[in-house]
């Protein structure tokens, strides 16, 4: 059998003859997608208010997990420690505007995307010089969190499923839905959708930016806390996450850096794409495709559609 | 229509005093040690050649810079300094000289956006668009229809802004002002750029507002007719420094004005 062949005919007979492989793959790539989208997420809800790249997101889903796990592996109760977190990453989003964001306020954009830089090496040290830089164990069941996994005969084979996943893909829509109803529809959405398209326009009908990024910051550690209890518990909580989490500058190249249904579309795409090409093409070149599919997929769309699936197209009146 | 909190301000009497206001950026004197003062009620043009610091002037009377010396009266109450958002919640609105609309959104929810500092009611009732929020909605959304009315916008509601001529963006952008009701409004260039049909239409808008609502509105611009038809005062700024104040018809007889415009031998 010849190359062609292998690459371009065999890999759909797999699908079809194997159906029940092909819909365990689409699944575990849905759910990783997941898990990239709620990363892209947080980059995008804070790009869109503030305009700024905030490198330091892959670390804050880290430092949330972490902080998590931590507190509650020195004697507070799981759900206490869940609000703890929360209450921490709203001091975060606090000091960050502080201390970050107000000072720097009118200086060019790379500045503000330099100093994220330096917030991802702060949270890393301060989260290891408190928590100690040993990988952990997320705390699934204390928080009531399913465990263990539903098999179904279908397809003439077995397709098994984590609890986990489920509870997964039904938390991050109930967010995504709720971010959704809350920028579209509440005075505070409005004002945000009104800070990122203007500032100055927005300071003149009496929205305070500071309170908006307070409150972005805050959206983007929630969906980050999120995020890092899901990938915590699929793998352990550990700043190696961070690497992962880069996985989200592909998906927010594909969905457009202000979109968050983009977001959404790009991270599943990258996800189930990932799988796909893994499973499905990876042996043909010695495997190991998933370090890098993400990336090319990218380039390419950088190539043919640089602003991404939904982002706003730039349009200047001259 | 009155703005929340401050006390009211009779009609004729002084609203905003500005006091030996100095503003530089580094070396540079953008306005040196001027004085003028509104009047509630009253249409107030701000003019001057390029460069003689009346954007500064305007920016430095919502808040978006601070003067390095003098002081700011609003309704009685002097400050040094105004923050942005605390002009805008004692009244205080605008419209910029570029044109700073939100431009992904639509006119409809750029006017609304000027209802911001005025909706109350819980986030929460909010999310659920059930109950006092529903309400409180309604009653903005009839207010803001009253103002596309007034302007003449109903066509373009739910147009995205950036899509509209130029002309209807600055028409949108006094509407997001209005919306505000401000006891006073500032313009800043309203009419720039405009062909004269435009500029009609702009100057019935403005002096409707002023008539209509009572708002008390200070402006800038260039178009001497405009500003002659429209204004009560006028005060002229030249480099920076108030070289004129008074009635039109006094300032275009001022001499110094003359200069400031024309150029003078030396």
């Amino acid at each position: 059998m010849g190359p062609l062949y292998q690459i371009f005919i065999d890999p759909f007979v797999q699908m079809g003859t194997a159906p029940d492989l092909l819909v365990q793959t689409l699944w575990e790539g849905m759910v990783g997608g997941m898990l990239y989208a709620l990363i892209a997420l947080g980059f995008v809800l804070i790009f869109k208010a503030s305009g700024v790249f905030n490198f330091a997101q892959g670390i804050m889903v880290v430092f949330a997990a972490l902080t998590l796990v931590g507190l509650y592996n020195v004697g507070v109760p799981a759900f206490l420690a869940l609000g703890l977190t929360i209450a921490v990453m709203f001091g975060l989003a606090f000091v960050v505007e502080r201390l970050v964001l107000r000072p720097l306020v009118n200086q060019p954009d790379i500045i503000l995307f330099m100093a994220t830089f330096g917030l991802t090496y702060f949270l890393i040290g301060a989260g290891e010089f408190v928590f100690g830089g040993d990988p952990k164990v997320m705390i699934t069941e204390q928080l009531f969190l399913p465990k263990g996994a539903v098999t179904y005969k279908a397809l003439g084979g077995i397709i098994s499923v984590q609890k986990l996943d489920v509870a997964a893909a039904v938390i991050a829509s109930v967010m995504v839905a709720g971010l959704a109803v809350f920028f579209s529809k509440t005075r505070i959405g409005r004002a945000l959708r009104a800070v990122a398209d203007s500032h100055a326009a927005a300071l003149s009908v009496g929205i305070s930016l500071e309170q908006i990024w307070v409150i972005v910051w805050f959206a983007a550690g929630l969906v980050a806390l999120v995020t890092g209890i899901f990938w915590g518990a699929r793998s352990d909580v550990s700043f190696a996450l961070d690497v992962i989490a880069l996985k989200a500058l592909p998906v927010l190249i594909l969905g457009g850096l202000t979109s968050i249904p983009g977001a959404i579309v790009g991270g599943l795409i990258i996800g189930i794409g990932e799988k796909m090409w893994e499973f499905y093409w990876g042996p043909l070149i010695g495997g190991g495709t998933d370090a890098w599919f993400a990336y090319v997929i990218a380039l390419v769309f950088l190539l043919f559609k640089p602003q991404g699936l939904f982002g706003e197209k730039i349009i200047e009146r001259v | 229509m009155r703005a929340p909190g401050g006390p009211d301000v009779a009609v004729g009497d002084v609203l905003l005093a500005v006091e030996n206001v100095s503003l530089s950026f580094g070396g540079v004197k953008a306005v040196s040690d001027v004085s003028f003062d509104i009047r509630k009620g009253e249409i107030r043009a701000i003019i001057g050649p390029n460069g003689a610091g009346k954007t500064s002037m305007l920016n430095v009377i919502n808040g978006f810079y601070h003067p390095q010396q003098g002081r700011i009266t609003f309704k009685g109450e002097a400050r040094a300094r105004m923050r942005p958002h605390e002009a805008a919640s004692g009244g205080i609105a605008r419209t910029f000289q570029n044109v700073a609309l939100f431009r992904g959104m639509t006119a409809l929810d750029n006017i609304m956006a000027g209802r911001t500092l005025r909706m109350h009611s819980n986030f929460f009732w909010q999310l659920l668009r059930y109950g006092p929020a529903m309400r409180e909605e309604v009653e903005h959304r009839r207010r803001v229809e009253e103002i596309i009315d007034f302007l003449k916008i109903q066509e373009i509601r739910r147009v995205p802004v950036g899509r509209l001529p130029y002309g209807l963006q600055k028409r949108v952008e006094l509407g997001r002002a209005l919306a505000m009701e401000p006891e006073l409004l500032l313009l800043d260039e309203p009419m720039a750029g405009m062909n004269l049909e435009e500029k009609e239409d702009m100057s019935r808008f403005v002096l409707d507002a002023n008539d209509h609502y009572g708002t008390t509105i200070a402006l800038i611009e260039h178009d001497m007719g405009v500003v002659m038809d429209l204004s009560d005062r006028v005060v002229v700024l030249d480099h920076g420094i108030k070289i004129a104040d008074g009635t039109p018809a006094e300032v275009k007889g001022n001499q110094a004005v003359i200069d400031a415009y024309l150029g003078v031998a030396h």
